[in-house]
């Protein structure tokens, strides 16, 4: 069964890559879609059966992939409750995405291609939630790497979208780097990087240390630390988070699959499985927690001042991220992963919802040309509002229980950096319900601006992010509700949005949490994390909800009772506008000390070092001395073969000749 | 079997195509292609036949296999064959990449096409008498042969700047060969034999081994190539007709690898931990200069020929860490990079057959008229850019993790590598690839061709599948290479052990 959820979108993938020409699109469609579903529902009774606590731990091995030496890795599919929780939330965000593609994409002509992409990502993010070792988890995440640098790209004509695909790939690469060590690292220290045998060695090496880097540094911290570099990259924590904004310009589906729900949580699913190892390594921890705090807050604020509807949303994916990190990173694994769990749900339907908009108003994506839509279209307006409510943290929403856990987790706890995260976070929270309903109020309250000339605000930046896609034109038309097969998607993810918190909390973070986890996930003898976070003051439970009041009434002043107000206040402190607007300028930071310099010393070593150095040198100059030798010899151009044979023959000679008078004598 | 061995049948097969070729008369199309397809058929059967070897190979067992032996020139002198685990892999590979270069050469190569096919088959029967070589003077007649057709192929059938670029690459692996000849004539003069056999079994006084270490280094660093003497391969890459690409890539830089795993590594172990500091310096600096130089490149060529360098690198880094693992990968790593740059030089071949340009600037967009093409240039790109499941992987990966344990700087540094192989593929593909089709010489570019796809498939179907299951490069080769490091510890061990008596 396990093979099965696994290898079915491998096979969907095959065949719609294969010969998605040859069947033509709806095939296509129906191939993967269908697997996908069959994938999920037998994920959802491996989730069952861990749920009821009846599964336990099984690791089928699929085959050997690299022996050498010591070194023995195989494929093998790792399922406990950790994995069966990913696999649902794959499986399930996945299979809801084919279906919504078939409506959202139909126009489009290459769609073969689109569902193989969306399959082949699907299998290797499950490759990479099954893994049983290190190396099995980089092919995965390095697999998802390339579906999510193939489908950033899909509208190949789009300079923006190509640029975007390599800046995702390239960045991820930074944070692969420090994975790449991290495993040999833990491979140096165990001599395997199987996860049974690093979890047992793991407890006898805290407190060791290890000369590395011509420093001894302690064996775990340093380890975790470089893993979690890798976790950074794909989960797009603060410095190596400029990809995911980019990475909006890839169709809304892939935003919704890829860059909300499952590729850029598998830093949280990474940390959260290697538990045993970070757990040695309360350093490593600190600094998980005090990254997760900062993206939480940097994300937050930059997310306040965006235009267009899928980069808040990307802004607020990337500042829950930081959430889930603050919850890993104050030794709550189960609080990092129940947060994944539930925002899996509510921000695939946002991202949804999103594209839903998106789809209605013909693919335009800046809010500031919407508004007024809630009478156009109503059902997209509540699904939007009911994930909304989950992202803010309204009460019994998932978002409600897996959020505040987290903060009031994050105060509970006595680990250094704590305080640090605990305060961003809590801003966070009220940022995030300010510009989440500043959303829902620009795009569907207000008078409607897409009649009157959409294409008037080319005064910013991004102005070139205006459309999503091919129709440039079309903006005289009237929104209307997206196809059913779009709809439906977001009903069932609405579904989940509301009520996930309530139906898993009690397993997830509860009191059955112990059965239910198992030994999926580590706690070491001092973590009473999940205690201590019940004994908070009582105003720390409450703070979160206030703040999400408060933010929402702030939005609701600025947007509906005195519209303008936002404008003025950009106006009157236009150098903190200009700094949130250009996302703390990162970019040009990056482009400024990385990729110029790259290309101006790639330059100069290719014409200095290479051409003006070493040949001119080397054998320029001796070929300068031969030169008439040269000329002479263009005549080779013209010769016989037979020359060149024949002087080979007399060189070989000659040699032969000479040694045979060297070994006589 | 005929009174000579397989190996021998093996080395010498193309050049009974050669005869038939050379008998051919007139210069009519029949005649050419009665060339083309001796060509084809000698090349196909060799390959069968080192398959055959392959199945008489037995893979548990370190020692040399299929020896053969005969005496030549009288005293001193013997003619060896043999096979162990490490040259075993580079005798299938330039065994199955012949063909394809056959069939590579099929439409592209359309003047003195009999010359040509001869001078392929000579290298071949050059090339795989290098591998099978157990005799020092017959590997450095095979060894230096090789590069007498290839200058040849550069010369006669290059592009603009051939004579530049053929000579180039003439006077550097000259000058190395013959720093190399007198470290063969020292090495004689000690052990009295050029039995490799032997010599891997005599120990040479340490100082000495310095000398014949560097002697062998000039050569084998040319022919790597590693920085600073990798100048010629960008040129010689760029004016080689595609086939010559292929085999220059996929083949010849393999022998300076397998040259530091048969000499250097197993007879001057001491010297090898003596300068493997310098080799390291020389890899990290071959892995990150070129990665950036790659990055500027305006010639398809050349930024893959710079990329080859920089794979390069990681093989003399994983051969010099002596470990299992850091040994092992570099083997599979040339492995790989013989199938991967072997394809990606046959990619770029498929378009500059059709618009005769190598600068990238004059593409863009061709998804859109060659989507089979893209598929398969992008499978390629991500191999050469180390993507788990491709073969290009498992060798870095293990090259790093062997070098890690020896020295973590080397290895960290390397990995930067990785970083910068992926800016500068990925910039590549979208340059060729992606973008809008509107250069009206584009247009008209059709997809490929079934000739062209009966060559990309094989080497994407091995690209793959050894990506998943490298076990059979990696089982093969497992007996071979922990003897070789187990050798080579046990003699440092001796070394230090007798320096402590003194």
């Amino acid at each position: 069964m396990y093979t099965a959820i696994v290898f079915l979108p491998l096979l969907g993938f095959l065949i719609a890559g294969l010969f998605g020409r040859l069947i033509g699109p709806r095939p296509s469609e129906i191939v993967t879609t269908s697997f996908l579903f069959v994938s999920m529902v037998l994920a959802w009774i491996v989730f069952a059966g861990f749920w009821s606590g009846q599964s336990t731990l099984s690791v089928p091995v699929l085959g050997g992939w690299i022996t050498s030496g010591a070194l023995k890795i195989d494929w093998a599919l790792r399922v406990d409750t950790l994995t069966a929780v990913m696999l649902v939330v794959v499986t399930t965000v996945s299979s809801l995405v084919h279906l919504y593609s078939i409506g959202y994409m139909h126009e489009d002509k290459s769609r073969p291609r689109f569902f193989a992409y969306l399959s082949l990502f699907t299998f290797a993010m499950l490759m990479l939630v099954t893994a049983d070792n290190l190396l099995q988890m980089f092919f995965g995440w390095e697999g998802v790497g390339l579906a999510s640098y193939l489908l950033i790209g899909f509208w190949y004509e789009k300079p923006s979208a190509n640029a975007a695909a390599i800046k995702a790939f390239v960045v991820n690469r930074v944070g692969d780097f420090g994975f790449a060590l991290g495993i040999f690292l833990v491979f140096v220290l165990t001599n395997s990087i199987n996860f049974d045998q690093i979890f047992a060695a793991a407890p006898g090496l805290a407190h060791k240390t290890i000369h590395v880097f011509g420093h001894d540094m302690d064996a775990m911290t340093i380890t975790c630390l470089l893993l979690f570099m890798g976790a950074m990259g794909k989960s797009a924590q603060f410095l190596l988070h400029t990809w995911l904004p980019d990475a909006m310009e890839g169709p809304t589906p892939v935003s919704a699959l890829i860059h909300a729900a499952t590729m850029v949580t598998a830093g949280v699913f990474m940390v959260a499985r290697l538990s045993p190892l970070f757990e040695q390594a309360p350093v490593a921890l600190s600094v998980v927690t005090v990254v997760g705090g900062l993206t939480a807050f940097f994300a937050a604020t930059v997310g306040l001042v965006q235009n267009d509807i899928k980069r808040v949303i990307a802004y607020s994916t990337c500042s829950q991220l930081g959430y889930m990190f603050v919850g890993l990173g104050v030794g709550g694994y189960s609080l990092g992963v129940f947060h994944l769990f539930t925002h899996a749900f509510f921000k695939a339907l946002l991202f949804l919802g999103a594209g839903s908009v998106i789809h209605a108003m013909h693919h335009e994506q800046d809010m500031r040309n919407m508004g007024g839509l809630a009478k156009k279209i109503p059902v997209t307006f509540l699904m939007m509002v009911a994930g909304t409510l989950a992202l803010t943290g309204f009460p019994l929403t998932a978002g409600y229980f897996s959020k505040d856990a987290i903060i009031e987790a994050s105060f509970a706890s006595h680990r250094d950096g704590h305080f640090f995260a605990f305060l961003m976070i809590t801003i966070a929270a009220g940022l995030t319900s300010f510009y989440s309903w500043l959303l829902i109020f620009m795009t569907f309250f207000g008078k409607p601006k897409w009649q009157a000339g959409a294409h008037g605000h080319n005064d910013h930046a991004h102005a070139a992010h205006h459309a999503d896609a091919h129709h440039g034109e079309a903006h005289h038309v009237d929104p209307h509700e997206s196809p059913n097969v779009m709809m439906i998607p977001l009903y069932c993810l609405a579904v989940g949005a509301i009520f996930a918190g309530l139906i898993f909390r009690h397993s997830f973070i509860g009191e059955g949490s112990a059965e239910f986890w198992k030994s999926a996930l580590f706690f070491g003898p001092d973590n009473h994390i999940l205690e201590q976070m019940e004994h908070v003051p009582h105003f720390v439970g409450l703070l979160p909800s206030i703040l999400m009041v408060f933010g929402f009434l702030v939005a609701v002043y600025l947007y509906i009772l005195a519209p303008g107000t936002a404008t003025r206040w950009a106006e009157t402190s236009p150098l903190l506008y200009r700094f949130l607007l250009n996302k703390w300028y990162f970019d040009e930071l990056y482009d400024l000390i990385f990729v110029r310099p790259a290309f101006w010393i790639g330059r100069l070593l290719w014409r200095g070092g290479d051409q003006n150095i070493i040949d001119r040198f080397g054998p320029d100059g001796v070929a300068a001395r031969v030169v008439d030798v040269t000329r002479s010899v263009v005549k080779l151009q013209t010769g016989y073969l037979y020359h060149y044979a024949f002087a080979m023959l007399i060189g070989v000679a000659a040699f032969v000749t000479y040694y045979l008078a060297l070994g006589l004598h | 079997m005929f009174g000579f061995g397989i190996l021998s049948g093996l080395v010498f097969l193309p050049l009974v195509g050669v005869a038939f070729i050379v008998a051919l008369r007139g210069n009519d199309e029949a005649s050419v292609n009665n060339a083309r397809w001796a060509a084809l058929i000698t090349t196909l059967v060799d390959f069968l036949l080192s398959l055959y070897a392959y199945s008489k190979f037995d893979t548990t067992s370190a020692a040399f296999q299929l020896v053969e032996q005969k005496s030549w020139f009288g005293s001193g002198l013997v003619y060896k064959m043999g096979v162990d685990g490490i040259s075993m892999p580079f005798v299938i590979l330039t065994a199955f990449l012949m063909p394809i270069c056959i069939i590579a050469s099929w439409q592209s190569v359309t003047s003195r096409v009999k010359e040509y096919m001869i001078a392929f088959l000579v290298l071949e029967t050059l090339m795989l008498g290098v591998f099978c070589a157990l005799d020092l003077v017959l590997f450095y007649l095979f060894f230096e042969g090789g590069l007498i057709p290839m200058f040849l192929i550069i010369g006669i059938w290059g592009g603009k700047r051939r004579i530049y670029a053929s000579f180039k690459f003439f006077l550097y692996t000259l000058l190395g060969s013959l720093l190399m000849l007198i470290a063969v004539m020292a090495m004689y003069g000690v052990a009295g034999t050029t039995d490799i056999t032997v010599l891997l079994k005599t120990v040479f006084p340490s100082a000495m081994q310095k000398w014949l270490w560097l002697g062998f280094f000039a050569s084998l660093a040319v022919k790597m190539p590693m920085w600073p003497v990798h100048t010629w391969l960008p040129d010689a890459h760029v004016e080689a007709p595609t086939a010559g690409s292929v085999i220059l890539a996929g083949i010849l830089l393999k022998m300076g690898g397998y040259g530091f795993l048969r000499f250097s590594l197993p007879m001057f172990p001491e010297a090898s931990a003596y300068f493997a500091p310098l080799v390291f310096a020389l890899s990290i600096v071959a892995i990150i200069y070129t990665s950036l130089v790659a990055l500027v490149q305006e010639d398809m060529k050349k930024l893959i020929a710079y990329s080859s360098v920089a794979h390069m690198g990681f093989v003399t880094m994983g051969l010099f860490s002596m470990t299992e693992q850091g040994v092992q990968g570099a083997i599979f790593q040339m492995i790989s990079h013989g199938l991967v740059s072997g394809a990606l030089f046959l990619c770029v071949g498929v378009v500059y057959d059709r618009l005769h340009t190598r600068e990238i600037a004059a593409y863009g967009g061709l998804v859109e008229r060659m989507p089979l093409y893209a598929v398969v240039f992008m499978v390629f790109t991500m191999a050469n850019v180390g993507l788990p499941g491709t073969s290009g992987f498992v060798g870095e990966f293990l090259t790093m993790l062997g070098t890690f344990r020896f020295n973590n700087w080397v290895a960290a540094l390397a990995a930067t590598g990785t970083i910068l192989s992926a800016a500068y593929a990925l910039y590549l593909y979208r340059r060729i690839i992606f973008g809008v089709l509107e250069k009206p010489a584009l247009k008209a570019m059709l997809d490929l061709s079934p000739r062209e796809i009966a060559i990309l498939a094989p080497l994407l179907v091995l690209t793959i599948y050894y990506g998943v299951h490298p076990a059979p490069i990696l089982d093969g080769t497992a007996a071979s290479v922990a003897g070789l490091v187990q050798g080579y510890h046990t003699a440092l061990a001796t070394v230090v052990k007798t320096a402590a008596l003194h």
